[in-house]
């Protein structure tokens, strides 16, 4: 079998799956698993035979493995569906599979697959005495087409396919964020993921058709690897002095900030978390936010389009830079003053992310991409992990009748003993967030970041991030510390337990690659250990852009600005969080005061944006749209043509209908009656008068015939 | 010899005979016997052309013997129709047998 028909038939088995599972197999929860993960498994193996030709390929990036068909034809257009795998897709589809496959299998034990169901479970509730989900069948339906819409995405060589996977993911977050419809929490998520990331869509659906307009192809290759029409772009004006190729990567960047949740649209990510825990570990880590970077790795040609390395920043890559560079700063000090273990993972997830769109800004490309995929993995890992908590936490509650709330980490506390497989892969996945140096994936990639960011001269990015990775380091060690630390405080912490093995094999798997993924990117030129391992990540990507980016020497600022935060965070973490007693607080609180308020409230963007949207909206809807257009316009004029219809039927029925019509039809039974009324008198009955009158009209006709006639 | 015309008057003073019975009577027999009359009346008339006129050839005669059949037929389905209707009603008085009246 050829690559290129490989890479059509990687998306399809999660779709037929999800097909079977809706339409057939729901009944069967066996099946149902079998169906899904079967078809995860046939995807994953296919994407890493993929992502094996494409390794092997030479220079992939100017022969890659493509195919397209003929889809639609616009006028003297077609328009091309078609499959790519560059060096970028290639890298993206392999860490995409794997997180795949790692959080459907951990989904069969997180949903209790085997245990019988428990008859006070409702359907769109979370069970709650470890019993089998209700809706089980449906939520692997569900991630299968989720996956499907990811891999679509990955494999798609042009801007529209890539969007149709986009948005599949959009309602696939919407559809698995209320996944437990019955609580009332999750409705409102789902409905503010939907409409948060629909802002951003609707400027990335603008940017699409300005591309189109502006080159009349969406084709990734056609547009990004032509420098002849990135020249082109980048030398048209477009307004307010930005150029096409600058409007066009903002209105595509839009689209990143929905979906990558980054400031001012970061609000949903958060509220995502009321989903189930697999559920936030795909669309916060592997799958959905990786999209929105990935869509503005794919473009940055265009993005950067006018700028070479060393000049300053156009504005596109200034607004960039300052949007990710403010949004890991932001979104971390809100993490550090969060008490739910799956919240504080969702706003470290939007910090993560700020950093890979600040790296993109400062023209950072292979950085980023390669954060991204460590990212993935650790960031997956740590959200398994913490649906694993969550797991070990409910049955402590259950079993001790402590009905404490199982996510809040003032309730846990000394786990590493009850659940050690736990304690360790999520003490990797959190140091490989922290970026703990040498050994942990994240060190890597973020030291790369920095240094992108100091060797392109841009400090004020670089102490921007250099401080989110503080506090990154931080939060992550209260986390730990918090969670699995000192001493029990709760009877549910007391009474945990450990999950069970398909739950943590995933996590296995996933932190061997937190700490591995790391070492296929460490630069040559970094002391003692460099070279010993090829920088493998650097090689490969660059042959993504045509202009191959240009190397950023070793220097030793971001490395020990690296080495100190996070080591630093960390350690004052640990010296502040190890040890908090049963019943004891926060220490933040003490020292911060009313700062503290703020950071736990989020900025108040939530009542901010209430206040600023979501009321007016409602008023509007009610007052404007529903009192005054639809009950007095619509209403007002369906109700004047109806009077008006009544009246002129009766005008009708009174001037026609009545003497024209029925006056015809009446007149002619009467005169027809009266005629027989007059006539009937010559009928006697009496034989001889009838003999009489034929004999008198007998010779009256004679006569006439004789006598008047010849 | 006697010549055509009387025979002719005697046929139509018979036929107005017996127009005379069958729009004046009121007996259903006498009407009857009127038509009787009248067809006769015709007989008269055809026969004295016959024997006037053309006496080679016998189509007068055979007409006559014709009319003499439907003639007898005739009287018989009458007679047989007012002894069935004096049966009903008990009477042969054409006017009172006026069911077909308005």
């Amino acid at each position: 079998m050829s690559t290129e028909l490989l890479v059509w038939l990687i998306p399809l088995p999660p779709l037929l799956a999800f097909g079977l599972i809706i339409l057939r197999a729901h009944r069967s929860n066996r099946v149902s698993t079998g169906l899904a993960v079967g078809a995860m498994v046939l995807s994953w193996a296919m994407g890493l035979v993929v992502f094996g030709q494409a390794v092997a390929t030479e220079h992939l990036g100017d022969h890659p493995i493509a195919s397209s068909i003929p889809w639609l034809p616009l006028g003297p257009d077609v328009l091309e569906m078609g499959v790519l795998i560059d060096p970028l897709s290639a890298i993206t589809l392999f860490f995409v599979v794997w997180t795949c496959l790692a959080i459907f299998v951990y989904s069969i034990g997180y949903h209790n697959f085997g245990k019988a169901r428990d008859a006070h479970d409702k359907p769109g509730l979370p069970p709650h005495a470890g019993g089998i989900d209700p809706l089980y069948a449906r939520f692997f339906a569900f991630i299968s087409l989720f996956a499907f819409g990811m891999l679509t995405l990955v494999v798609a060589d042009n801007l529209l396919l890539l969007f149709i996977g986009w948005e599949i993911m959009g309602l696939c977050s919407y559809l698995l964020i209320g996944f437990w419809f019955g609580k009332d929490s999750a409705k409102k998520a789902m409905v503010k993921a939907f409409m948060t990331t629909r802002v951003g869509d609707v400027f990335m659906l603008l940017g699409i058709a300005a591309l189109y307009i502006s080159t009349g192809t969406l084709s990734f290759s056609e547009i990004l690897r032509n420098p002849e029409t990135l020249h082109h772009l980048a030398e048209t004006p477009a307004f307010l002095g930005l150029s096409m190729a600058g409007l066009i990567g903002l209105l595509l960047f839009a689209g990143t900030v929905g979906k990558s949740a980054q400031f001012p649209l970061h609000v949903w990510l958060p509220d995502a978390m009321e989903g189930p825990t697999p559920v936030s570990a795909m669309i916060h880590a592997a799958t959905m936010v990786s999209a929105g970077i990935y869509l503005i790795l794919r473009f940055f040609p265009l993005l950067s389009a006018g700028w070479h390395p060393g000049e300053p920043l156009t504005t596109t890559m200034v607004v960039i830079a300052a949007i990710g560079a403010f949004t890991a700063l932001f979104a971390s000090t809100i993490a550090v003053a969060q008490n739910d273990i799956k919240r504080v993972l969702a706003y470290s997830t939007i910090s993560q992310l700020g950093y890979m769109v600040a790296a993109v800004g400062v023209g950072a490309f292979i950085a980023a991409a390669f954060h991204l995929v460590t990212h993935a993995f650790f960031k997956a890992l740590l959200f398994l992990g913490s649906g694993s908590v969550i797991h070990g936490m409910e049955h402590g509650a259950h079993a001790s009748h402590d009905h404490v709330d199982p996510q809040d980490m003032m309730n846990m506390g000394g786990l590493r003993r009850k659940m050690p497989w736990t304690f360790w892969t999520f003490l990797i996945g959190g140091l490989a967030l922290s970026g703990f140096p040498l050994i942990t994936a994240g060190f890597w990639s973020k030291d790369e970041i920095l240094a992108s960011a100091y060797g392109g001269n841009q400090p004020v990015v670089f102490g921007v991030l250099a401080l989110a990775a503080l506090l990154t380091a931080f939060y992550t060690a209260r986390q730990i510390g918090l969670t699995f630390l000192g001493e029990p405080r709760s009877d549910a912490a007391e009474h945990a337990h450990e999950s069970s093995r398909v739950m943590l094999a995933p996590l296995v798997v996933l932190s061997i690659f937190s700490i591995a993924a790391g070492w296929a990117g460490i630069k040559g030129d970094f002391p003692f250990i460099g070279g010993s391992i090829p920088n493998w990540v650097e090689e490969f990507l660059a042959g993504a852009l045509v202009e191959h980016p240009a190397e950023i020497g070793f220097t030793f600022p971001p490395l020990l600005t690296s080495l100190v935060v996070a080591l630093g965070g960390l350690g004052i973490g640990w010296l502040v969080y190890r040890r908090i007693p049963r019943g004891g607080t926060d220490p933040l609180v003490r020292w911060l005061g009313p700062v503290h308020r703020i950071l736990r409230n989020k900025y108040y963007f939530d009542e901010l944006y209430g206040f600023l949207f979501v009321r007016p909206a409602y008023w509007f809807a009610e007052t404007f749209t529903y009192a005054w257009v639809d009950r007095r316009v619509i209403d007002g004029i369906l109700h004047a043509v109806g009077r008006a219809s009544l009246r002129l039927g009766g005008w009708l029925r009174r001037a026609i209908d009545v003497p024209v019509v029925n006056g015809f039809g009446d007149w002619v039974g009467e005169s027809t009656k009266s005629a027989g009324r007059t006539f009937r008198v010559i009928q006697s009955g009496r034989v001889q008068a009838y003999l009489a009158a034929a004999l008198l009209f007998t010779g009256l006709l004679l006569s006439f015939l004789l006598l008047v006639r010849p | 010899m006697i010549p055509l015309s009387w025979y002719l008057i005697l046929a139509a003073a018979l036929f107005c005979i017996g127009m005379y019975g069958v729009l004046g009577r009121r007996n259903a027999i006498a009407i009857l016997m009127g038509i009787e009359l009248m067809l006769n009346a015709v007989n008269i008339n055809l026969v004295a052309f016959w024997r006037y006129l053309s006496p080679q050839v016998i189509g007068g005669q055979v007409f006559t013997i014709i009319v003499f059949a439907v003639a007898a037929s005739e009287a018989a389905v009458g007679l047989a129709l007012i002894i069935s209707i004096y049966r009903q009603r008990s009477t042969v008085i054409a006017e009172e047998v006026d069911l077909m009246k308005w």
